[in-house]
């Protein structure tokens, strides 16, 4: 036991002293892993963000506005009421009257809202707000009212959010596909870096073997030394997003760009998520380059 | 302890290294193998190292049938068999106390007995002065004293050596000559590969000569030609 914890400690001191030994090309192997999770870290932000708008939009986008005319009688708002409440589709039908209806988007307005003040007559319908299990059943809910008596009008967006769906989708699968050959492209530039240094050590190689060094005490090295690679990439792209990132946010926050901060994944979030994963796929990438290189160079 | 049975050893090439060798090796012996240059000397060390596999035949080392044994096991069938090149093969950039550890950090000694068998390995091959030397500050014969260290630092039973004198001088070479006898005179098994007719003919050892991959001759205390053979 003890024999082999040896063996291991030898083959991590070799991986170290390697790593140093070839610094200078190695320096390529780390930039290109910081190049691509760089890049992989702006999709991240990119698809979090995204995700964050979906979200949010389906949300907001998820209910039913019923524009009552203002002359509705009470047995027609009645029939409209039991209609909508009585489907199982619906999650729930809240009343908004006009005044309501204006203090929100008063509210909304904020700072401006002093704009809205004295509206009169107030140009907003009374509404029944109806909120769906699911945006699907829009078009059955809609169909079952459409024809009573005291509707103005039905809104609802299925067309928006169809539409974001499939963008945030298209979105992710690009993105994804980015990332997926970046990551070749730096497990190959890896692997050639490797690959140099295992030539450039071959007559030392063909000694161990001749001494009796297995292929694992053989290759170990190398792979620690990519992984070391891989984790340092990892460690500079790690720092460079989480600074880049958190320095861009908090100009758009300060600038009060807050529309579109609030859909940005916040920077420390953001971190926390990226580190165990840069780190993995860099030490990932590292590793898998040198197995790469060595895969046929150590064939007995 | 060295059993070749029916060995024919075919390049993919075409050429015929070995054909149809059988031999046998006790331990403690002390054998030289001997013929022309091309005549399959190598061949047959490097079938011992499994560096190369047999068309035909089978090879016992200690009774394991070692053209049975997985390629992935091939590294302890070579800690069993210490080996010495012609051309040393050490590595440049480590001194010759590192180049010696090498071979034991690698089946993962503890260091004390590190510590304790360099020492003991070098004072056998009368280089205790120049553990620190790197490879580039020895003479060709202090090259090969630091191979054979290498190469017996584990306790092989056997050791072999491919032409270990061919780079130097007559006198270096029976420096390494003596060095080989006495290591053999511990008990370790010798096969030794050579060209060198007055190393052979002074030490008197076992003989086995080859020729165009047949063992034509296999002699106790024997002499690197054959007396009555005039052809
Ligand atoms: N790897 C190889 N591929 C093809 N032919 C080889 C190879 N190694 C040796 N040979 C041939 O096998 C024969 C024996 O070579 P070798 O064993 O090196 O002889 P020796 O060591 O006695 O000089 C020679 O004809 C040589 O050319
Ligand atoms: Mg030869």
């Amino acid at each position: 036991m003890s024999m082999r914890f040896r063996i291991l400690k030898n083959i991590i001191k070799q991986g170290f002293q390697g790593m140093w030994r070839n610094k200078g090309m190695g320096l390529a192997s780390v930039t290109s892993i910081t190049a691509v999770l760089v890049i992989l870290g702006l999709i991240l932000i990119m698809i979090l963000s995204l995700n964050n708008v979906v979200i949010d939009t389906q949300a907001k986008f998820d209910e039913i506005q019923i524009f009552l005319q203002d002359d509705i009688t009470e047995e027609q708002f009645k029939r409209i009421e039991d209609e909508v409440k009585n489907r199982q589709e619906v999650l729930s039908a809240v009343y908004q009257s006009k005044e309501e209806a204006l203090e929100t988007w008063k509210e909304e307005w904020g700072d401006e809202g002093y704009l809205l003040e004295g509206l009169e007559p107030n140009p907003l319908p009374n509404t029944l707000i109806i909120k769906l299990r699911d945006i699907e059943y829009a078009d059955k809910v809609v169909d079952s009212i459409e024809g009573l008596q005291g509707i103005e009008e039905i809104q609802y967006n299925q067309d928006i959010i169809d539409k974001l769906v499939t963008f945030a989708n298209y979105a992710r699968a690009g993105g994804l596909v980015i990332v997926g050959i970046l990551l070749l492209v730096s497990i190959f530039i890896i692997s050639n870096t490797i690959k140099l240094t295992v030539t450039a050590r071959k007559r030392e190689i063909g000694i161990m073997k001749y001494v009796g060094a297995t292929n694992g005490y053989i290759r170990g090295p190398f792979i620690i030394e990519g992984l070391l690679f891989g984790v340092i990439g990892a460690i500079v792209s790690i720092l460079i997003v989480n600074f880049g990132y958190g320095y861009l946010f908090n100009i758009l926050n300060d600038r009060l760009y807050v529309l579109f901060t609030v859909y940005l994944i916040s920077p420390t979030t953001l971190i926390k998520d990226i580190s165990i994963i840069f780190i993995a796929i860099g030490a990932g990438i590292g590793a898998l380059g040198s197995l790469v290189s060595l895969k046929r160079f150590l064939n007995v | 302890m060295i059993k070749f049975v029916d060995i024919t050893k075919e390049y993919k090439n075409g050429v015929i290294a070995l054909s149809k060798v059988n031999l046998s090796i006790a331990k403690g012996e002390f054998v030289f193998l001997v013929g022309p240059s091309g005549a399959g000397k190598s061949t047959l060390i490097k079938l011992l190292l499994k560096e190369e596999n047999p068309t035909h035949g089978r090879i016992y080392l200690h009774n394991t049938d070692i053209t049975k044994v997985k390629n992935r096991k091939i590294p302890f069938i070579r800690r069993n068999v210490g080996v010495v090149f012609q051309d040393f093969r050490l590595l440049p950039n480590k001194t010759v106390y590192e180049n010696i550890a090498f071979a034991m950090e690698i089946i993962g000694a503890h260091p004390k007995d590190i510590r304790r068998n360099i020492p003991m390995v070098l004072s056998m091959v009368n280089l205790s002065k120049k553990a620190y030397n790197y490879p580039n500050q020895l003479s060709g014969g202090e090259h090969q004293r630091v191979a054979i260290a290498r190469a017996i630092v584990n306790s092989p039973p056997v050791l072999i050596a491919d032409e270990p004198t061919g780079n130097l001088d007559p006198e270096t070479a029976w420096d390494i000559m003596k060095v080989l006898r006495d290591i053999n005179r511990r008990g370790t098994t010798v096969l030794m590969a050579t060209h060198a007719k007055d190393i052979v003919d002074v030490m008197k050892k076992r003989v086995i000569e080859i020729e165009k991959g047949e063992i034509v001759r296999d002699e106790e205390k024997g002499v690197y030609e054959h007396e009555i053979s005039n052809t």
